[in-house]
């Protein structure tokens, strides 16, 4: 008896529709994310996140009515991502049917937002989104915004550290020296920051080959976070669950029941 | 018709829809009458022990709990609604201890395992004269939680392994209670949810 690794497909929305191009042609409209979503469930996605990246506030009440529509019809959890920087924020996600929220930028800017929200709705709903790239920073990694490309000087270890003692109950890794490579995750931030963290890990960043999500989880990954390998057909969720039970890891066999 | 009680923040539009798909009407609702008198009452958590406690208080819920036990009627607990139904809990609130609805004897305690939150799908260790598995013994279910009960209840209970034992989903007369979210976990959790509301 053990938990199940989790696969998690990740989608970019932005003004309610997904960004990334999409490589399966049986879709109706391929940019909706709610009709992506469900096929990444049929597929036996373990849990969805969806990255907002809208920025006016007319397409934030999009949004809204994309978790909305998703909770109407997809009855595993559902992480929504992108712009939250306040309980008010998260309260609203929630509402519309999101299980958790990650957050990012408005945590480095603001640190004593993690502890609202872990107070306000438990830490279990709070996912840190850290962003961290290679530098002279003492633990060889630094926390950076905009994809990468700003520095914040913050050394990504000690901002994971204090992120955990304010009560944020998952980290989601984003390596930025990784990122869109498909050469594989970082698995050397992976070892450092489990070597720190008693929260769960989501690993991201740089999955290409099918060996790559096995190599993830024994550098002590606990979950792992994929786009464009899934978005593009490169893989199918069900390859990676083969692939990890043939190396002996835990995978849920996905939503057969009621299938016919 | 089957009441969701609406006690304070939180996901509860996707139990709501996960309820619909039964054949019954949900309402979701924080109304005494509607949840006493409801066929069957979910009781939702999200949260710490406490805070969830305090909230439930406030609309008078452990009396809209414990009147429907009275009168035999069906309630289910999902998450840290499963918890408040045991004595107390190990999870602080402000540093005070706060007391649970004390429907099953026993106190909610902390998981002891390398990596807190038990976030993911796990098996469940069905206990043989559970209804609500039926079926579905061998699934996995969506677990988010760092705290569970442990002491067994009278009827049917049926467990979880993270980092030791400790209860899945409990069984009694009138109440049950799932600490995993039936809501979300895939096809499996749906099947558990029309097991539990064909027997209202």
């Amino acid at each position: 008896m053990s938990l199940a690794t989790r696969i998690i497909p990740c989608l970019d929305v932005k003004d309610g529709r997904v960004v990334k191009g999409i490589n399966f042609l049986d879709l109706v409209d391929a940019g909706d994310p709610v009709e992506m979503a469900q096929i990444y469930n049929n597929e036996g996605a373990d849990e969805i996140t969806f990255l907002d990246i809208t920025a006016s506030s007319q397409g934030r009440s999009t949004t809204l009515e994309v978790v909305r529509r998703s909770a109407d019809q997809l009855f595993i959890p559902l992480t929504v991502g992108g712009g939250i920087s306040s309980t008010d924020d998260v309260n609203q996600l929630l509402r519309a049917g999101a299980d958790k929220v990650s957050i990012n930028t408005a945590a480095l800017k603001r640190p004593e937002l993690i502890n609202e929200i872990s107070e306000s709705f438990g830490s279990q709903v709070l996912v840190i989104s850290i962003d961290a790239k290679r530098s002279r920073s003492s633990s060889g990694f630094e926390v950076t915004t905009h994809g990468g490309s700003i520095s914040t000087g913050i050394d990504a270890l000690d901002w994971i550290k204090e992120a955990i003692e304010r009560g944020v109950g998952e980290i989601l890794l984003n390596s930025m020296d990784t990122d869109g490579t498909r050469a594989g995750y970082d698995l050397e931030l992976i070892r450092l920051v489990r070597a720190i963290s008693p929260v769960p890990i989501i690993a991201s960043g740089g999955a290409g080959d099918i060996s790559d999500f096995a190599k993830a989880l024994e550098s002590g990954a606990d979950a792992l976070l994929a786009a464009s390998v899934f978005h593009f057909g490169i893989y199918r969720i069900s390859d990676i669950k083969r692939d990890l039970d043939r190396k002996g890891f835990t995978v849920r066999q996905g939503n057969q029941i009621g299938q016919n | 018709m089957i009441a969701i009680l609406d006690y304070g923040s939180g996901n509860i539009r996707s139990a709501q829809r996960a309820f619909e798909k039964t054949k019954h009407q949900v309402i979701v609702t924080s109304d005494y009458q509607e949840a006493a008198g409801a066929d069957g009452l979910v009781v939702p958590g999200v949260g710490a022990f406490g805070s969830c406690m305090k909230a439930l208080l406030k609309i008078d819920g452990d009396k809209i709990i414990k009147e429907r036990q009275q009168e035999k009627k069906k309630t289910l607990g999902i998450c840290v609604g499963m918890q408040i139904l045991f004595e107390t809990s190990d999870e602080l609130l402000d540093g005070e201890s706060i007391k649970g609805l004390g429907i099953f004897p026993g106190k909610v305690v902390r998981l002891e395992a390398p990596v807190i939150p038990h976030m993911g799908f796990n098996e469940v260790q069905v206990d043989e004269s559970s209804k609500l598995f039926q079926g579905i013994e061998k699934e996995r279910f969506y677990f988010v939680h760092s705290y569970a009960a442990k002491d067994p209840v009278d009827g049917a209970n049926s467990y979880c392994d993270y980092g030791g034992g400790f209860l899945a989903a409990i069984e009694s007369q009138t109440v049950s209670a799932v600490q995993f979210h039936p809501e979300k976990s895939g096809a499996a959790g749906l099947a558990l949810i029309e097991n539990w509301a064909s027997g209202l």
